[in-house]
């Protein structure tokens, strides 16, 4: 009886979890919905009270918006992607990123959106699939505030012949000029020459990703690999240039060493918008760090990037590392007429002249869109200092080589021998091998 | 006469059984909500985990079979024994410190001394307040407490490790307390008495009467903690969140990381969580035996 009951019942059990998902995978959303997955924390504020309304009034289309906290889109993207009502447009970072989410991610050939990106070759795909298309182009560097700089230049002490920030073309200069000021730092009004080099869970892509890429696209340069190529082993070559930079940035900080760890990138940005540091390492996706933080204490006029200088040979002819880590896919298992709506929204965000508004003054995206004239770019001091360090002449910018890292897990493991470096439980060779050794591994496990 | 006594078994005989039958023809209809529920919320899930196991996915509903490979890949690197270790490690230390705490708490607060029920009420609120909020409290206050050393939390893992145990005492203590002093009330007076009389000193008085008779509440008492130091998920999330790298990462966040955090790797989560099963079941089931093999009727 009982033996005869469990059966029955898992019978049942089974029957109805494949009735269950079936109707599930064919639920509608409610009509005249698009969901879309957010990506950037920093500016799911102005999708939410700024573009969703306009969007909506402009085409009766509800702009659903959803915003994974700081580092868990992946796991976000994963849990809702198997919902009832999965989002239609997510965004993906790579082709590491794609390749994961590849099996509903509907070809974008057709959409208007994919017609009016101006570099077709920017796109991602499989074959003669286009299935991602990148929005936003950014940069990174280091940020400066030049009021500090020009106080410090101002100064008869001062250890450095030169006399403007713009003279730091390579890491001697940045490591003199640094720890000069790091001397100096009560005459300067500052607290530390960096912004806190933030450790803290989730917090630390701005090394293991944004820093590390220096001295990874060097090493790729110099084996003449190709972007965006397979790479199933690092030496790690330019290992000592990023321990160059990595003590300069551990031992000129505002914050002491071992309470790196609970600090977080809003930290750092903030300690930077409120005057109390010099430089903070970050991209032009900052700005509205530093412009919107109560109490700023910059003038947009202030605001400067200069490259990331670790002291490889020949460091004076790089600018900032430029790329983009963001591309919007849509899913293909929404229906036919939600793929459409959010084709209708993308472009109506980048095309529009309402869009286009919201793209420049509120997202401030540097976008790769013929629709978007000189005028039109963004006017926040990031972005056009992106700019212009983009059209330097005799300077080129250093491509996001981090694409091509082969998994999150390395970025972690890597991240977190940075940490323990910066405490002491590991030393530089140990942080060299962890990178080494998970590099391989990780590559192994994932291709 | 003779026959009677046999008739009236015979009606009483097929009565019981037209009851047996008429029980089992409606038993699987009045069952059936409660079976419903059950098959919902936790027999489909279970299944479909288990068999999910086997599989390599990325989304639930869709995954290709791979046989025990996800189980072979939960070994490619240390990741799960480290943390199986530092569970256990965790959970021996919490189970001896909140059961000593509780029950020590329990002895003074049931001898009659003034404001008991408010030292009840106040022991027992940390227990109502959520696991992550607790995480995020108890972050604050021990980076607070290490700022003099120049230290944070995640500075050295064996911070991170008291920290956790330092929580979860605060919190379950109360808890357990209430259960204790269920217990000792519950102990007769008549039993006290005599042993009083019969010249029993505190020791022996709390080794032969007091712990014997709270027995069933050890039992209740030791299996909650065990088992909830095992399945520790929030605070260890909002504490350290297995920071320094991973080295105060439990089992539960560590399937959890291995589920959402890698891609590739949610059948490997997956064949974990399994596995976490299968040693919390094993674990609790003995505890539980051992305990009941003690417990004596007053």
């Amino acid at each position: 009886m009982k033996k005869s009951l469990l059966i029955a019942l898992l019978i049942v059990s089974v029957a109805m979890s494949s009735v269950l998902f079936a109707a599930g995978a064919k639920e509608a959303a409610p009509a005249k919905e698009v969901y879309f997955l957010n990506f950037k924390p920093e500016i799911a504020d102005v999708y939410e009270t700024k573009i969703a309304p306009a969007f909506e009034k402009e085409t009766g289309i509800k702009l659903k918006v959803v915003t994974a906290a700081s580092g868990t889109y992946a796991q976000t993207l994963k849990s809702e992607i198997a919902k009832s009502n999965p989002p239609v447009i997510f965004q993906t970072n790579g082709p590491v990123g794609l390749a994961e989410s590849k099996n509903y991610t509907a070809d974008l050939k057709n959409t208007e959106f994919y017609k009016i990106l101006s570099d077709k070759t920017m796109a991602l795909g499989d074959g003669e699939k286009v299935l991602a298309i990148p929005y936003a182009v950014e940069g990174y560097g280091i940020i400066y505030n030049d009021a500090i700089m020009r106080k410090y230049f101002a100064l008869p002490n001062k250890a450095v012949s030169i006399k403007s920030a713009d003279e730091i073309t390579n890491f001697a200069t940045l490591k003199a000029v640094v720890e000069d000021m790091t001397k100096n730092k009560s005459a300067l009004g500052i607290q530390g020459v960096f912004a806190s080099t933030s450790l803290a869970a989730g917090n630390q892509w701005r090394w293991q990703t944004h820093l590390v890429n220096v001295p990874l696209y060097f090493e790729v340069r110099d084996a003449n690999i190709a972007m965006g190529s397979k790479v199933p082993e690092i030496k790690f070559s330019y290992s000592a240039n990023m321990k160059n930079i990595w003590d300069l940035y551990l031992n000129n900080s505002s914050t002491a060493v071992g309470l790196l760890g609970a600090k977080s990138v809003d930290d750092s940005m903030a300690e930077f918008a409120l005057g109390q540091v010099a430089m903070v390492q970050n991209g032009n996706w900052g700005a509205g760090q530093i412009l919107g933080v109560k109490g700023n204490k910059v003038s947009d006029a202030d605001i400067k990037f200069m490259p990331i200088y670790t002291g490889a040979a020949g460091e004076e002819k790089y600018g900032l590392n430029v790329g983009t880590e963001n591309y919007l896919c849509i899913n293909s298992n929404a229906s036919v007429e939600q793929q459409k709506m959010a084709d209708q929204f993308l472009t109506w965000l980048f095309a529009s002249e309402t869009g286009k508004q919201f793209v420049k003054n509120d997202l401030m995206f540097i976008t790769p869109f013929n629709t978007f004239k000189d005028s039109e770019l963004p006017t926040d001091p990031l972005a056009k200092d992106v700019i212009r360090w983009m059209n330097k002449s005799g300077v080129s910018s250093i491509p996001w080589a981090f694409s091509m890292i082969p998994s999150e897990e390395w970025k972690n493991q890597f991240g977190a021998a940075l940490a323990d470096y910066s405490v002491g439980r590991k030393n530089w060779a140990e942080v060299e091998k962890v990178a080494v050794d998970a590099w391989k591994t990780e590559f192994k496990l994932t291709n | 006469m003779s026959a009677l006594p046999q008739a009236g078994r015979i009606l009483h005989l097929s009565w019981e059984s037209v009851m047996q039958k008429s029980i089992q023809k409606y038993f699987v209809l009045f069952a059936l909500p409660g079976l419903i529920c059950f098959a919902i919320a936790f027999l489909i899930p279970m299944v479909m985990g288990v068999v999910l196991s086997f599989f390599k996915f990325t989304t639930v509903t869709d995954g290709t079979f791979i046989g025990i490979e996800n189980y072979k890949r939960i070994f490619i690197n240390n990741d799960f024994t480290s943390a199986l270790w530092f569970t256990v490690k965790f959970t021996v230390v919490s189970v001896i410190t909140i059961n000593l705490g509780a029950f020590t708490l329990a002895m003074l607060l049931t001898r009659g001394i003034k404001g008991t029920n408010a030292f009840r009420t106040i022991f027992f609120m940390p227990n109502l307040i959520g696991g992550i909020v607790l995480g995020w409290i108890w972050q604050v206050i021990i980076n607070g407490v290490l700022l003099p050393r120049g230290v944070t939390i995640v500075s050295d893992p064996k911070y991170g490790f008291w920290g956790l145990v330092v929580l979860m005492n605060w919190q379950n203590i109360g808890y357990m307390m209430v259960i204790y002093i269920a217990g000792i009330q519950n102990i007769s007076h008549d039993l006290i008495e005599a042993a009083q009389i019969d010249g029993a000193n505190k020791v022996t008085m709390l080794r032969s009467v007091i712990l014997p008779s709270i027995m069933p509440s050890i039992t209740i008492c030791s299996f909650l903690t065990l088992t909830n130091g095992f399945k520790l998920f929030d605070q260890n999330l909002a504490l350290t969140a297995g920071d320094p790298g991973k080295q105060t990462e439990m089992l539960a966040l560590n399937i959890f990381n291995t589920f959402y955090g890698r891609s590739g790797f949610e059948g490997v989560g997956q064949a974990k969580a399994v596995i976490f099963t299968i040693i919390v079941a094993f674990i609790a089931l003995t505890q539980l035996r051992l305990t009941r093999s003690k417990e004596v009727e007053a």
